[in-house]
């Protein structure tokens, strides 16, 4: 019997091989709503490709690499990435690619398809975790469809449903992915309709877009949207829209376009607006539960695309804020014009005007009104960041799943290559200390010192701490240019025709941007910092010379809002038991190189100041202020996780090894530990640790031991 | 090939992990390894990194044991168990027969590419001197590879 089936042929004891979504639109179907023909792949293909390719001993490992509960998003991105890179470069069995390529040939022989997940348990009435999975759409010619049924079965692992695991059940084992193979539906409006609106049981909600439903869903494309009571169909609230764009099918891909003059106004006539609301009041009536619905109008005809039970996500879950940064590239070009003309300048600005007041000048009340302005000016700027800076990063993802998508390279994070070598505002920051360094005979009376006391001030050392920095620098301690990034950006051009590459030139400037921009920002953010460290300490200073008990409050606050931006540290990795030490850790593998020398541990600003050439730097995180001590660092160990984080963006530029996500690494290296790393495995060895055994006992005692145990 | 052999062949090629003991300065030492053997039953291949204790060890002594059994944590295990201990020395894959011998190891343990590919790990290769196999509790054959009759 054929496993590859038309949606005419399923029934509900088939939920388990071919998920809810797929289930759903076979009820439609049976039930006369206009759905589009569709196909469903059982999720025992997805098994076989597993089997039959070794891929299930692959996922097992990379899923093993580090407990969950210890990642950072960061990390879940690379992880994620690494999987999808597993199923992009393992082809189908062959067997399995005529099984699929025959049924397609049936069904679909030339149109283009949308290419659904539909994953078991994925969508019921109790729990909803659409958007965890991908969906592709407009997908054109055999090999490019078999390769988004791959992709599919990829995201049962995304990022994000890597962060629902608890809640899916996710294991390799057990966990699998069924795909909907649809008709590609290019209606004139789409969207989507809720049959109960959330806050008001007696309307319902429904929202439109012109072009393909895909923008709505995806954010690109801001929907019309409409309040309608239940009973009388009447429209309560309209909200306009203030869309110049429509998603379309194009070039085998889906683009924004601008709106045609005749394509202004509501995108829904009042008529077909209220076919849309009797429609999901129907769905509802014939599944006896609240059902929210996508749809599209094509030639005077409504196609249901897909409807599930309406379900809530607790708006206090703290995961959701994590697919706030899946950005679209539209999205990603106002925050990079955002963060470059109004953030960084906003941050440098206030933090100019803070740095000019002397702060020893004020009277206590005035000091305590300045300090109290500079945190709120902080916290007002840390949310800035965390709002608009962080999901700038997706950015660099982005570019990198359409990179290796396109050229599919065995190494998933291969197009960090083509990112780098921009002008990283703490690299051109290096350069002016190499050139310092270069001039700086180590004199006191120097006519460098000058300048040696403005670039302490910046980094927030003393003159004589960055003086000692400096005696280190040498002419080796540069970034590196690589020629195998020129060959990398030569094959990414020559991928793709004249008619592509303007999509891929935009998504590979967004990447450069976004990874430039991930340095940078922090380093505004940075001086701001510093004016409230400023404050602090000197009302610290007043404190000591007698008991301020208007301080006291003030103290507290400023205790408060300390760590805000860093994650938490993992809990239990003190080495208080001198029993007890590491031999090897695992983390993840961020800068690639080999490294070992002995370990410096900085737990401070202060510390910095400590650092001796050749050493290797353990960190809980390196901050963008802390980035000038890299180029002396042999190596680099740090507890923050991921490709992205910042010690591995400019550990990657001077190609000085690093490895991230060591839970504990600050408390658990000792200065002075001599360690190995291995950046390209994202190993720490620490060799020294073997201890001293005891000496072998001599023969006759071993022989006496026995005979004693004998007359016993 | 004779029953021994065969005995010996199947084990090997039904087991994935082995129990790898080596020593340096009088001190034993094991680790568990993924390993894969030759066609002639006379060379096992375990991959490790080169900033392991193992490897360490393996500097100083070349010589080990590596430890193959079929036992699954139950009492039947003393009855039923069958444990075979290869006794050779063991080196770091010359680099012409790398590429070879990588690609018999990466098709039984496939998973494993990653690690074995990366310029830190050591794909090292066992010459057995003999083996032993224990069965039934206290049965013992040996295979032992430097007898002149044991050319296969």
């Amino acid at each position: 019997m054929r496993r590859i089936q038309p949606l005419e042929r399923l029934s509900a004891a088939d939920l388990p091989r071919f998920g809810g979504k797929t289930l759903a639109l076979a009820e439609l179907t049976r039930r006369g709503y206009k759905v589009p023909r569709s196909l469903a792949i059982p999720c025992d293909c997805y098994r076989d490709y597993l089997q039959a390719t070794g891929l299930g001993g692959r996922l097992d490992m990379e899923l093993g690499r580090k407990a969950f509960s210890q990642m950072r998003w960061e990390e879940l991105w690379d992880a994620a990435l690494r999987i999808r890179n597993l199923f992009l470069t393992t082809p189908l069995p062959p067997s399995l690619e005529t099984e699929i390529s025959t049924a397609l040939d049936r069904h679909f022989p030339e149109q283009p398809l949308v290419i659904r997940s539909s994953a078991p348990g994925e969508d019921s009435a109790t729990c909803s975790f659409a958007g965890l999975h991908d969906s592709f759409v407009n997908i054109r010619g055999r090999k490019e469809q078999l390769l988004a049924i791959r992709k599919v079965w990829a995201s049962l692992w995304s990022d994000r449903a890597l962060l629902y695991r608890q809640e899916l059940g996710l294991k390799v084992a057990d966990s699998s992915m069924a795909v909907l193979i649809q008709e590609l539906i290019v209606g004139e409006t789409s969207g989507v309709a809720f049959s109960v609106a959330p806050d008001n049981r007696r309307q319902l909600i429904v929202e439109a877009v012109r072009g393909l439903n895909q923008g709505l869903v995806d954010g690109s494309v801001e929907p019309d949207s409409w309040q309608i009571d239940r009973d009388s169909l009447r429209t309560v609230n309209y909200r306009a829209a203030h869309s110049s764009h429509k998603l379309v099918p194009q070039n085998g891909q889906v683009q924004l376009v601008p709106l045609r003059p005749a394509e202004q106004g509501p995108v829904l006539s009042d008529s077909d607006l209220a076919v849309v609301a009797r429609q999901v009041l129907a769905l509802e009536q014939d599944f006896s539960t609240p059902q929210d619905c996508e749809w599209t109008w094509r030639d005077g005809q409504l196609i249901l695309l897909q409807a599930r039970p309406v379900t809530t996500v607790p708006a206090e879950d703290d995961r959701l804020w994590y697919f706030n940064l899946h950005r679209s590239l539209t999205n990603l070009k106002q925050l990079q014009q955002r963060i470059e003309t109004e953030i960084m300048p906003g941050m440098e600005e206030i933090a100019a005007r803070f740095a000019q007041v002397e702060l020893t000048n004020l009277s206590d009340a005035m000091l305590e009104e300045e300090v109290r302005q500079r945190l709120q000016q902080l916290h007002y700027w840390e949310e800035t960041y965390r709002r608009d800076c962080i999901p700038m990063a997706h950015g660099i993802r982005l570019f990198g799943e359409f990179y290796n998508d396109a050229l599919q390279p065995q190494d998933p994070f291969e197009f960090l290559e083509l990112l780098r070598g921009g002008e990283l505002r703490a690299l051109v920051r290096n350069r002016r200390m190499a050139d310092l360094a270069s001039r700086w005979d180590g004199r006191t009376d120097s006519s460098s010192i000058a300048e040696i006391d403005e670039l302490a001030a910046e980094l927030g050392l003393l003159p004589d701490q960055l003086g000692r920095l400096l005696l280190q620098l040498t002419d080796q301690q540069q970034p590196q240019v690589s020629q195998h990034r020129e060959d990398l950006e030569g094959a990414y051009r020559r991928h793709f025709n004249a008619t592509e590459w303007p999509q891929a030139e935009e998504i590979l400037a967004i990447g450069r941007a976004s990874y430039r921009l991930r340095d940078d920002d922090n380093i505004s953010l940075a001086q701001l910092q510093r004016e409230v460290k400023r404050g602090e300490m000197e009302v610290r200073r007043r404190c000591r010379a007698g008991i301020k008990p208007e301080f006291a409050r003030l103290l507290e606050e400023l205790t408060d809002g300390k760590n805000g931006l860093r994650s938490p540290s993992p809990g239990g990795a003190k080495a208080g038991d001198r029993a007890v030490r590491a031999r090897q850790l695992q983390g993840q593998p961020a800068s690639a190189g080999l490294a070992t020398a002995v370990a410096r541990v900085i737990r401070s600003e202060q510390d910095l100041a400590d650092f001796r050439r050749g050493e290797i730097l353990v960190c809980d995180a390196i901050d963008p202020v802390m980035t000038f001590i890299v180029p002396l660092a042999a190596g680099i160990v740090e507890r923050r996780g991921g490709m992205l984080i910042h010690g591995a963006i400019i550990a990657r530029e001077y190609g000085i090894p690093c490895v991230s996500g060591i839970a504990g690494a600050a408390d658990i290296i000792n200065n002075g530990d001599l360690l190995t790393i291995d950046g390209y495995l994202g190993l720490v060895f620490f060799p020294a640790t073997s201890g001293r055994l005891a000496s072998s006992p001599q023969p006759h005692q071993l022989r006496k031991e026995l005979d004693d145990a004998v007359r016993q | 090939m004779d029953s021994l052999r065969q005995q010996i062949n199947d084990l090997l090629s039904n087991q994935n992990l082995g129990v790898l003991a080596t020593s340096a300065k009088g001190h034993p030492y094991t680790s568990l390894v993924g390993f894969v053997v030759t066609d002639q039953l006379d060379e096992l291949l375990f991959a490790t990194h080169r900033a392991t204790r193992k490897f360490g060890y393996l500097q100083e002594d070349a010589r080990v044991s590596l430890l193959i059994d079929t036992r699954s944590n139950q009492s039947a295990d003393f009855r039923e168990a069958v444990a075979l201990s290869a006794v050779g020395t063991a080196r770091e894959v010359p680099p012409e027969q790398q590429e070879r011998l990588l690609q018999l190891f990466l098709a039984r343990h496939p998973y494993l590419a990653e690690f074995v590919r990366s310029p830190g790990c050591a794909l090292c290769l066992i010459k057995v001197q003999r083996y032993s196999l224990v069965q039934r509790f206290q049965d013992v054959l040996e295979l032992d590879f430097d007898a002149p009759h044991s050319t296969p």
